[in-house]
């Protein structure tokens, strides 16, 4: 119990001051721009590839419900749901999580293990500023635009099997989809993942920050940092979903 | 020791208490650093002769004590206020520390960004110039996992007196080098000293590097500073654990000689 107080104590303490160093001139474009690239662009691959399957197989599996019911028209709108609202989000979040998250913290890690920190702050630059404040910024920027990019690929997956497999009309498809889907929906799914973002990097570098034990301590705290993000991505999209909804 | 007692100290370390881990390491370490000499302080592992360097660096704060530097006592300064004396400390860490992420000459470069606003043809000028001084002319696009051991080292010298520090602080210099890498560190902190005029405080348990390097030796047992002295002093020293360090490293220093 100490032990989770005081880390939870640490992280909030360090997303605190990165945001307070974030804010404080002067600004990195650079490194910001640089852990875009790396956080949000190298992670287009992957996202891409499960969005896609990932819409296929809710297609799928809807088609299989709806047609019990008789109701396969509403095939569109169900899988864009799904996905614009939860899927899509958590998905992209762990995915993001496990590939990002786990790269944060084995870079500050093994700075942290061979001194690098030290040394950075030895040299009269602030370790916050110079590696947490843009991958802070870069993740939450990236995920939310990494998961629209997920959300309008996997209504293309669904797409693809309606038609193969189940012969709906395409246009029909996308207009229930444009007709029923709501401001508020996409609201409440890209809104979870600022908080995911904020989630994967603070994780991420926090774990980093408090490496020790060598280049074991550094495998030992990327294992903890990949499951601490998928659980807490998946704890607070509980209460996010909740709060979204009793506020809209 | 009279003679050194009337110049200024640049650092002088009083009453110096830290735990580390529920464990008492320093326990009350006094120190009195002169302007312009090299102190090796000795010890063996485990003593907190890395941990005093951190103290000094402000990298960690002791529990009690005080730490003066140019007259200034850094322990309550808050990290921004550290600032001002960093700048004029340089650093040689134990693994060398360089950013795997930066080619050598931007690791070199680092400091000197940090504290100044210069042209890049400015710095890189400065880079060529530190780079040249620990004999590595020409690396400056080199990776630091392209770099030998020793290699590494000097570029995290040359990026140690990059800003030109009144203060160097060498954390275990020699350790975990071949004999001719060895020779050659031993060789460039005497340059160093020689042609910057700075202070140096080296931390080792290497005794024959001590020698080589300074005239000022402190030994750190059991949490104090047992006994400064020079080369000399040490040698002839009566004091039993001054004896048994110097013992127990010549008789491990002839072991290596011997593999």
């Amino acid at each position: 119990m100490r032990t989770t107080l005081t880390y939870v104590g640490g992280a909030t303490h360090l997303l605190m001051k990165a945001i307070f160093y974030g804010i404080k001139p002067p600004y990195d474009l650079r490194l910001i721009v640089q852990q875009i690239d790396y956080i949000g662009i190298r992670s287009l691959t992957v996202v891409n590839l499960i969005a896609v399957f990932a819409g296929m197989v809710l297609a799928l599996q809807t088609a299989y419900v709806l047609t019990r019911f008789g109701a396969k028209g509403f095939i569109g709108v169900v899988v864009a749901l799904s996905l614009v609202r939860e899927i899509g989000p958590v998905f992209t979040a762990i995915m993001v999580g496990g590939r990002v998250g786990s790269g944060i913290t084995a870079e500050i890690g093994s700075m942290k293990v061979t001194e690098q920190i030290d040394a950075i702050r030895v040299m009269g630059a602030n370790p916050v500023k110079k590696l947490v404040v843009p991958k802070l910024v870069a993740t939450v920027v990236a995920l939310p635009l990494l998961t629209i990019v997920a959300v309008i690929l996997g209504i293309l997956g669904g797409l693809l099997i309606s038609v193969s497999e189940l012969r709906v009309n395409p246009y029909y498809y996308f207009n229930t989809i444009l007709e029923s889907i709501t401001f508020q929906d996409v609201l409440s799914g890209v809104g979870k993942t600022f908080f995911f973002g904020l989630i994967i990097a603070v994780i991420g570098c926090y774990q980093g920050m408090v490496t020790e034990g060598g280049t074991e301590g550094v495998g030992r705290s990327t294992t903890i940092t990949v499951v601490l993000i998928s659980i807490m991505i998946l704890i607070s999209d509980f209460f996010l979903t909740k709060l979204f909804m009793l506020l809209w | 020791m009279v003679s050194y007692n009337m110049k200024e100290p640049i650092i002088e370390i009083k009453e110096l208490y830290k735990s580390y881990d529920g464990l008492q390491v320093l326990q009350g370490v006094e120190l009195r650093v002169e302007k312009g000499e090299t102190i090796t302080i000795l010890g063996g592992s485990g003593t907190g002769k890395s941990l005093l360097l951190r103290l000094i660096t402000g990298l960690e704060r002791p529990d009690r004590g005080e730490i003066h530097i140019n007259g200034k006592d850094i322990v309550s300064l808050k990290e921004h206020e550290l600032l001002p004396m960093r700048r004029k400390m340089g650093m040689l860490f134990q693994g060398a520390a360089l950013f795997d992420s930066l080619s050598a000459g931007e690791n070199v470069a680092y400091p000197i960004k940090e504290h100044f606003h210069l042209s890049e043809g400015e710095i890189e000028k400065i880079v060529r110039e530190k780079l040249r001084l620990v004999g590595l002319e020409g690396i400056e696009d080199m990776m630091p996992a392209e770099l030998s051991g020793g290699m590494k080292k000097r570029v995290a010298l040359a990026r140690a007196i990059a800003v030109d520090p009144e203060i160097i602080l060498y954390d275990e210099p020699t350790t975990g080098l071949d004999p001719a890498n060895t020779r050659r560190i031993r060789h460039l902190i005497i340059e160093l000293q020689k042609v910057l005029k700075v202070t140096s405080i080296v931390v080792t348990h290497d005794i024959e590097s001590a020698y080589a390097v300074t005239d000022r030796l402190a030994l750190l047992h059991r949490g104090i500073i047992v006994m400064v002295g020079t080369k000399e002093e040490f040698v002839s020293s009566e004091l039993q654990e001054v004896k048994d360090f110097v013992a127990g490293e010549v008789i491990k220093g002839a072991e290596e000689e011997g593999r």
